[in-house]
C-alpha cells in the first residue's frame, strides 16, 4: 500500500467502529469496546506506518506525502480534498495516534468493564456501585457504566474529527473535522446528561467554541474568495502570501493576510480556550475523565493550537522579523495572557481535574504565545510534549478519582467528593503506579530540569522570547511557569504525600491494569520525547542527542528557522521557577490538612475572576431578556400575536359581508333560485308546442328554416355583398 | 347536354314532392316513403355536381353510396319501428301516436 493511500485510510476505522456500534452492537459490550478500540489501534498502526515513513524521506517539507481528488465542481475547476502529511502533520499523528490510543484503552478500565450491574443505575447518571455477596458478607464494588458502548461510539467519532483535522490538506475538511469535535465534546461533556452541571456544561461548552469558531469560517470564506483556494500547499506559496500581505482590509489598518490570519485564530481562541473564551473548558470536567484527556491533550484543545501551526505561513506572511505585526502582537499577547491568568486561578482550585483544566489553558496560552512571537518549532514542540504530559495527567487524575471512588463505596459515605483534593492525602502507598506517573506528568507539566519533555520544551520557548528580546512575553511565561510548578506541586502535596485525611483515601485502591498500563505508557514519553528536541548549544548536553525535533519540524516551513545561540539567562530563569515553584508547593502544603489552612483560598481567585458571572451579566442574562421579554412577550405575544388578532376580528366581518350580501343575496336568491324560476316559467309557458305530433313538429322546422333561410339569404344579398 | 339547371329542377321538384309527402301524409309507412324521395333527390344533386363538375374527383359519387347505405339503414329501422307500434297500438296514423307530448 502507498502511503498515500494509507494516510486516506487512518480517519476510518474510528467511524466505521462509531456506526457498527451505534447500529448494530450497542447491547454488547465486549464487541463494542473490542470494536473502538480495535479501530484506534489500527489507526495508530497505520499512523506509525506513515510516520516511519516520514522519517525517511529527505526534504519532507519540500516534498510531502500528498493526494487529493477532485470533489466540488465550482464553474470551470473542482474543489480539491486530499490529505497531506508534512513534517509537522507527522509529528502531529505521532503524538495524536498514541494518546488516542491510550485513551481508548484506559476508558475500558473507567467505565468499568467486567464489573457487575450497578443496583439502581439508571442511564445518563455516572454509575453508583453494585452489592455482591463474597464469602458470606455483602460489600459494594464499582459498577459498569450502563452506556458503555455509546462511549465508545462517541470516542471513535471524536477519533475520526481529529484524523480526518489532522491528515487534511486543506481548510474545508479541516474545518469539517474540528466541527465533528465540537458536536462530539457536546456529546460526551454531556454524557451523564441526567446531571443538570454536566448539561450545562455541555451547551456552554458548544455554545462558547461556537462564538469561534463563526469568526474562524468568516475568515475561511474570506480567504477562499481572496484566493480561490483552501488548499494549504497551494496557499503557503511564495506569490499567494505576498499577494495576501499586500493587499489591504479596512479594518484596523491589517493586511489580508493579517485579517485572515486573525480570523482564524479566533477559532483557535474558542477551540483552545484561550482568554476570553476559555470559560468553557473547567466546567466540560462535568464529562468522563477519559473525555477530559481526549479533549484537553489529545484532541480538541491541541487542534487549535494545530490549526494556529498550520496557519502560520500565512499569519507571519507580512512579518519581516523586525517588530511584530497587529495579529502577531495579538496572539501573543493573548498567549501570554492566557498562560498567566490560567495560572493564577489554578492555584486556588481544589477539585483535582479543575487545577488540571485551568493548567491546560495556561499550558496552551505558552503555545499561543510561541506562535505569536514566530517561535513555530518551541510551540510545536510544546504542543506534542505537553500532549503526552497532560493527558498523562488527566488519565492519571481519572485514576485517583476512581481510587477514591472505591473508598467512597467502602465506606457508604456519599458525601465525600472524590474529586476534592482535601478529601485525598498518602494515596502514594495506595496507588502507587498512579503516584510515580502523576509524579512523572506533573514533573514535566512543571518543566523539571534535564530529565522531563516539558523542560526542554518550555525552555525552548522562554529562551525564543528572550532571544528575540519579547520581554514582556518572557516575563509573563516566567511567571506563569512559576505558578505551574507551585500549582503541581500543591496538587501532588495534597494528593499523593502526607497522611490521608479521610476514611475514603484510607480506603483508596489501585486501578486495573488497562488504565494504568496507558499511564506507564504515557509516563515514558513525557520522559524522552523531550530528548529529541534538546538544543544543540546546551552546556554538556546538546549534542550528545542531535536536535531532530528542530530540523524534521522546522523543514515544514518554506524558510527553515533558524537554530537560536545559547544564552544563560533563560536557562537559569526556568530553572528557578520550575525547582522554586516546586519547592514552593511542597513547602507550602506539607503540613496543609483542611481547606480552611490553605492561604490562597482568594474568592478573587476561587471564583475565576467572576468571568462566568461577568459573562452573565453580559451575555447570559441580555440573552435570555432577549429571548423572552423582547422577543417573546413582546414581539411574537403583542406584535405579531396582536397583529394576527386585528386579521381575525376583520376576516370575520369581511366573511359576513360577503356572506350575507354577495352569498346569500346574489349568489343563492339571483343566480341560484333566480335561474331555476326562470327555467320554470320558460318551461311551463312553452310546453305546448311538445304536442308530441311528428308532422307538427316538422312543420315547425320547415318554417324556422325558412325563416332563417331567408334571413340569411337576404342578409347576404343586401348588407354583406353590398359592404 | 343538358344543362345542370334542368337537374337541379329535377331534384327540387322530387325534394318538394318528398317534403309534402312527409308533411301531408297520415300514414307512417307514407312519410317514409316521402323522406326516401328527399334523400333521393339529394343522390340526385350530388351525381349532377360530380358529373358538371371534377369528374376525377370522385367524391360526388362516393357520397352518394354513403347516402343510399343512411337510406336503407334508416328505412329499415323505420319500418321496424312502425311495425312494432302497430302490433303494439294497432295503428300505423302518425298522429295518433302522440305518446311524447307534455
Amino acid at each position: 500500500m502507498t502511503t498515500e493511500t494509507l494516510i486516506w485510510l487512518i480517519p476510518f476505522p474510528p467511524v466505521l467502529a462509531f456506526f457498527l456500534i451505534v447500529l448494530f452492537t450497542n447491547k454488547n459490550k465486549v464487541l463494542s469496546h473490542t470494536l473502538a478500540v480495535g479501530a484506534a489501534f489500527l489507526s495508530w498502526l497505520g499512523s506509525m506506518i506513515v510516520f516511519v515513513r516520514a522519517l525517511g524521506v529527505e526534504h519532507l517539507g519540500e516534498h510531502p506525502f500528498e493526494s487529493s481528488v477532485n470533489w466540488l465542481p465550482t464553474g470551470d475547476t473542482w474543489f480539491r480534498i486530499g490529505v497531506l502529511i508534512d513534517p509537522t502533520g507527522a509529528a502531529v499523528l505521532f503524538f495524536v495516534s498514541i494518546t488516542i490510543f491510550m485513551i481508548f484503552l484506559y476508558s475500558v478500565g473507567y467505565q468499568n468493564y467486567g464489573q457487575p450491574q450497578g443496583d439502581h443505575d439508571v442511564k445518563g447518571l455516572p454509575p453508583h456501585g453494585a452489592t455482591v455477596e463474597e464469602h458470606g458478607h455483602k460489600h459494594v464494588v464499582p459498577s459498569v457504566e450502563p452506556m458503555y458502548s455509546r462511549f465508545f461510539a462517541f470516542l471513535g467519532l471524536f477519533a475520526f474529527g481529529m484524523y480526518v483535522l489532522v491528515v487534511s490538506d486543506n481548510l474545508l475538511t479541516f474545518f469539517v473535522g474540528w466541527e465533528i469535535m465540537g458536536l462530539c465534546s457536546y456529546l460526551l461533556i454531556g454524557f451523564w446528561y441526567a446531571k443538570p452541571s454536566a448539561r450545562d456544561a455541555a451547551v456552554k461548552a458548544f455554545m462558547t467554541t461556537r462564538i469561534g469558531d463563526v469568526f474562524m469560517l468568516l475568515g475561511i470564506a474570506y480567504l477562499y474568495s481572496a484566493t480561490g483556494t483552501l488548499s494549504f500547499r497551494e496557499i503557503f506559496t511564495e506569490e499567494t502570501l505576498q499577494a495576501l500581505a499586500t493587499t489591504m482590509t479596512p479594518v484596523l489598518g491589517l493586511s489580508a493576510a493579517g485579517l485572515i490570519g486573525l480570523l482564524l485564530f479566533i477559532g483557535t481562541v474558542g477551540k483552545s480556550a484561550q482568554f476570553p473564551l476559555h470559560v468553557w473548558l473547567p466546567d466540560a470536567m462535568e464529562g468522563p475523565t477519559p473525555v477530559s484527556a481526549m479533549i484537553h491533550a489529545a484532541t480538541m484543545v491541541s487542534a487549535g493550537v494545530y490549526a494556529v501551526i498550520r496557519m502560520f505561513p500565512l499569519i507571519t506572511a507580512d512579518f519581516t522579523g523586525h517588530g511584530l505585526t497587529t495579529t502577531m502582537s495579538i496572539i501573543a499577547f493573548i498567549g501570554a495572557f492566557t498562560a498567566l491568568f490560567a495560572a493564577t486561578i489554578a492555584v486556588s482550585q481544589n477539585d483535582v481535574k479543575r487545577v488540571l483544566a485551568y493548567s491546560t489553558i495556561s499550558q496552551l496560552g505558552y503555545m499561543i504565545a510561541a506562535l505569536g512571537i514566530g517561535a513555530y518549532v518551541a510551540a510545536a514542540f510544546h504542543l506534542i510534549t505537553h500532549a503526552f504530559f497532560k493527558a498523562l495527567l488527566f488519565l492519571g487524575s481519572g485514576s485517583v478519582i476512581h481510587g477514591m471512588e472505591h473508598g467512597v463505596l467502602h465506606t457508604g459515605n456519599h458525601h465525600v467528593d472524590p474529586q476534592n483534593m482535601f478529601n485525598m492525602g498518602g494515596l502514594r502507598k495506595k496507588m502507587p503506579i498512579t503516584f510515580w506517573t502523576f509524579l512523572i506528568g506533573g514533573f514535566a507539566l512543571s518543566g523539571f530540569p534535564l530529565i522531563t519533555a516539558g523542560f526542554w520544551s518550555k525552555d525552548e520557548i522562554l529562551a525564543d522570547a528572550f532571544g528575540h528580546g519579547y520581554w514582556w512575553v518572557f516575563g509573563a511565561l516566567a511567571l506563569a511557569a512559576f505558578l505551574t510548578a507551585f500549582y503541581t506541586m500543591r496538587q501532588i502535596t495534597l494528593t499523593f504525600l502526607g497522611e490521608p485525611r479521610t476514611k475514603e483515601a484510607e480506603h483508596a485502591q489501585e486501578t486495573p491494569w488497562p488504565m494504568t498500563t496507558p499511564l506507564v505508557i504515557l509516563a515514558f514519553f513525557a520522559v524522552t520525547y523531550g530528548w529529541v528536541g534538546i538544543p544543540e548549544h546546551f552546556p554538556g548536553l546538546g549534542g550528545l542527542v542531535p536536535n531532530w525535533f528542530h530540523e524534521f519540524v522546522g523543514g515544514t516551513l518554506a524558510e527553515h528557522p533558524e537554530a537560536l545561540a545559547f544564552n544563560w539567562i533563560p536557562l537559569i530563569t526556568s530553572l528557578i521557577v520550575a525547582l522554586g515553584g516546586l519547592f514552593f508547593g511542597w513547602l507550602v502544603y506539607r503540613n496543609v490538612n483542611s481547606v480552611s489552612e490553605d492561604k490562597l483560598q482568594i474568592p478573587l481567585l476561587k471564583n475565576k475572576y467572576y468571568f462566568d458571572e461577568a459573562y452573565d451579566v453580559l451575555f447570559v442574562k441580555p440573552a435570555y431578556w432577549i429571548a423572552e421579554t423582547l422577543v417573546y412577550k413582546w414581539m411574537d405575544q403583542r406584535l405579531i400575536d396582536g397583529t394576527l388578532h386585528i386579521f381575525g376580528p376583520v376576516t370575520d366581518k369581511i366573511g359576513s359581508f360577503i356572506r350575507y350580501y354577495i352569498d346569500l343575496l346574489i349568489v343563492n336568491q339571483a343566480v341560484g333560485d333566480g335561474s331555476y324560476k326562470v327555467t320554470w316559467w320558460f318551461g311551463r309557458n312553452l310546453r305546448g308546442v311538445q304536442t308530441g305530433r311528428i308532422q307538427q313538429y316538422l312543420m315547425f322546422a320547415l318554417v324556422i328554416f325558412m325563416l332563417v333561410g331567408a334571413a340569411l339569404y337576404f342578409y347576404f344579398r343586401y348588407f354583406r355583398l353590398v359592404a | 347536354m343538358v344543362p345542370l339547371s334542368w337537374y337541379l329542377i329535377l331534384a327540387a321538384a322530387l325534394f318538394s314532392v318528398g317534403l309534402f309527402g312527409v308533411l301531408s301524409r297520415r300514414n307512417a309507412v307514407a312519410i317514409l316513403l316521402g323522406i326516401e324521395l328527399m334523400l333521393n333527390s339529394v343522390n340526385i344533386n350530388l351525381a349532377a355536381f360530380w358529373r358538371y363538375g371534377n369528374v376525377l374527383d370522385m367524391a360526388g359519387q362516393v357520397f352518394a353510396i354513403i347516402v343510399f347505405a343512411v337510406a336503407a339503414a334508416e328505412v329499415a329501422v323505420g319500418l321496424a319501428l312502425v311495425i312494432s307500434v302497430y302490433r303494439k297500438r294497432n295503428t300505423v296514423i302518425a298522429d295518433d301516436i302522440d305518446l311524447m307530448k307534455w
